[in-house]
């Protein structure tokens, strides 16, 4: 996790938010990086994760999160992170023998022709739900990414009711938080995709948005990030919390500055 | 001593024998034709053009995907698919070729010629001898007898520590070369005609097929590491040619709504998860000026690692611009991955143009 991200979303392991539905968006750069933040962090919180890593493989994973501090292998051993890799499943889906397959690898759609989310969602039931030896915090369940389902042939509408029976689940009846990764464009021809994306700026109490630079690449400054907080509650209309920073990605962490602040600059 | 010396095969440079003992993970770097980055470890390769390797960081990781988006008339592109397979030809890696148009044996043999340096050639001269050095000297040894049976001590050759080599395009390779690589084929006008009609996972025959025939190749050659008794470790260089286009059996190149969207980018990601779970690299050219839903080519994008996309001059009117008169064309790098790691080696310079002389095609910043 980022120390400066924390701070800046004033966040702290010890005490994780519960119900909440946080959005990561990225338009024009890669967005990846607030994922790994979101790993980490929960993962230090002691929270029990379900990752769905449908664009990369584990070891990618894995051997960032050790950068950060955390490991995916012994989370998975302890049980503390449950881990769908996407694409082995959908290559277990369209290449593995029927009878190891069975009725609920979460890919199964795929193969199949309507765009059907039910055994994912069910998938991401059972595996947050609190057994009784479990001790971990609330349960999270964090999705790499969202766009890729539609270009898998899920339909909008699909995926915003998995999204919603997600958070009817997780965040409502267990307390759990969802992040979530969508990618955007400004003027982007995806109209299914922008408008999963509209709907989920809409629901959600955090939006973290990366842009890359309007004025183009820079060897210093490799972003934007918006932070959208929401108001807490709706009926005293509180507006929502807007603030823009600046960030540069480094090996081990990422450097978070008010614009036109980048240490280059300075 | 200096029979031990000797039969550890002739270093170019006088290196000793002496081997750094170096942690079991990183030994895959003894793969031909690939080198460790600095960044992570993670295994390179040479897309076959060293000035794309510059831009790309350093060459194509193993196990992702160079989606080449054609220029106009697809002549640049069809000329960068070659480099990548020649360089798999030099560097000893298999090759699987997929056409609709050209038989992948034609492609093959239209391939450049690799351009030996006087260096270059002098080590392969010295690899020969080394090899006949080596089997001299299975006579016994006098003195250090005690070393007799011991395994020779294999010395990786400078060589291989090289990747990316240059090539002739005026040249096409000697079929003595083509003879030694072991490569495997398909063409879909006779993967076709082979089987009657089937659909499965609702993807155009064309895809459907092709991702069976690789998921084939990988696991009866062992690319996926399905017999770990083979020491040799190689690459597989796939490279797909104009996939997307009317022959595959895929409409988004001449309609407006197609009647199947999702077949291209559904392949795509079965394809990714065949290449990260194997040592394999792929080229893909796809005519991307010709896909008239935009939201495809988007997904597309997301779906690939690497993305770089092609502009030529011919018949715009660029061609007569004197800011361009050295040039035939502009790249466009779209994406590059970051691989386990949160940053990625993007050069700085960002206006590319490339250009082909009579022999050499180089890309360089246009300025």
């Amino acid at each position: 996790m980022f120390l400066e991200l924390n701070e800046l979303l004033n966040a702290s392991p010890e005490r994780p938010e519960q119900g909440k539905l946080t959005l990561l968006c990225d338009t024009k750069t890669d967005g990846s990086f607030l994922v790994h933040h979101f790993l980490s962090f929960y993962l230090k919180a002691g929270c029990k994760v379900c990752f769905v890593a449908l664009l990369q493989s584990f070891s990618h994973y894995n051997i960032i999160a050790q950068k950060l501090g955390v490991s995916l292998t012994a989370a998975k051993e302890r049980g503390q992170l449950v881990f769908l890799e996407g694409l082995k499943s959908c290559f277990d889906v369209l290449f593995g023998e029927e009878q190891h397959v069975g009725q609920t690898n979460p890919l199964r759609f795929v193969s199949e022709d309507g765009s059907n989310l039910k055994t994912m969602y069910e998938f991401v039931r059972t595996s947050l739900m609190a057994s009784g030896s479990d001790s971990w915090k609330c349960p999270v369940l964090l999705m790499d990414d969202l766009s890729v389902l539609l270009s898998l042939g899920v339909r909008p509408v699909d995926v915003l009711d998995f999204i919603h029976y997600c958070r009817v689940a997780v965040c409502s009846q267990l307390k759990g938080n969802i992040v979530v990764l969508v990618h955007s464009n400004d003027d982007s021809e995806d109209e299914a995709n922008e408008l999963v994306v509209n709907s989920l700026c809409h629901q959600s109490n955090l939006i973290l948005w990366a842009e890359g630079l309007a004025t183009g690449f820079c060897k210093d400054v490799h972003g934007q990030l918006k932070i959208i907080q929401k108001g807490s509650s709706e009926l005293k209309a509180e507006r929502n919390l807007l603030r823009i920073y600046q960030y540069k990605i480094q090996d081990k962490n990422v450097t978070f500055f008010a614009r036109g602040m980048s240490a280059a600059v300075l | 001593m200096a029979a031990l010396a000797t039969g550890g095969g002739m270093p170019s440079d006088g290196a000793t024998s002496f081997q750094r003992k170096v942690p079991a993970s990183s030994r895959l770097a003894t793969i031909a034709g690939t080198r460790p980055s600095v960044r992570h470890g993670q295994l390179l390769l040479s897309s076959g053009l060293p000035s794309l390797d510059c831009v790309l960081g350093g060459g194509l990781a193993v196990g992702t995907l160079l989606l080449i988006e054609e220029d106009k008339y697809s002549i640049y592109s069809n000329l960068l698919f070659k480099y990548f397979l020649a360089e798999g030809i030099v560097c000893g890696h298999n090759l699987f070729v997929a056409s609709a148009k050209e038989d992948p044996a034609d492609i093959l043999k239209e391939l450049p010629a690799p351009l030996f340096d006087d260096a270059h050639k002098n080590q392969v001269n010295e690899k020969e001898t080394a090899i006949k050095s080596k089997q001299e000297s299975q006579e016994s040894m006098k003195i250090a007898w005690r070393y007799q049976n011991l395994p020779r001590i294999e010395v990786s050759p400078a060589a291989s520590a090289r990747i990316g080599h240059y090539y002739d395009v005026s040249k096409m390779v000697s079929p003595e070369l083509l003879q030694s690589t072991k490569w495997h084929r398909f063409f879909v006008p006779e993967e076709m005609s082979l089987h009657p009609e089937i659909k499965t996972c609702n993807m155009t025959c064309g895809y459907t097929r092709l991702l069976q025939s690789i998921q084939r190749i990988i696991y009866q050659e062992g690319f996926d590491g399905s017999y770990p008794q083979k020491k040799q470790k190689n690459i597989l260089r796939i490279g797909i040619q104009s996939l997307g286009s009317v022959l595959w059996g895929d409409d988004i190149c001449c309609t407006d709504n197609p009647e199947d969207i999702y077949s291209l980018t559904k392949f795509l990601y079965v394809l990714r998860g065949l290449l990260r779970m194997s040592l394999s690299a792929c080229i893909i050219t796809v005519p991307a000026h010709l896909i008239q839903n935009k939201a495809i080519m988007e997904r597309v994008t997301n779906l690939s690692d690497t993305v770089v996309g092609l502009e030529s001059f011919i018949g715009s009117e660029r061609e007569t611009n004197p800011l361009y008169k050295d040039y035939q064309g502009l790249i466009h790098v779209h994406k590059i991955p970051r691989l386990n790691s949160l940053i990625c080696d993007v050069s700085g310079t960002k206006d590319l143009a490339f250009r082909l002389k009579r022999k050499l095609f180089t890309i360089e910043s246009a300025s």
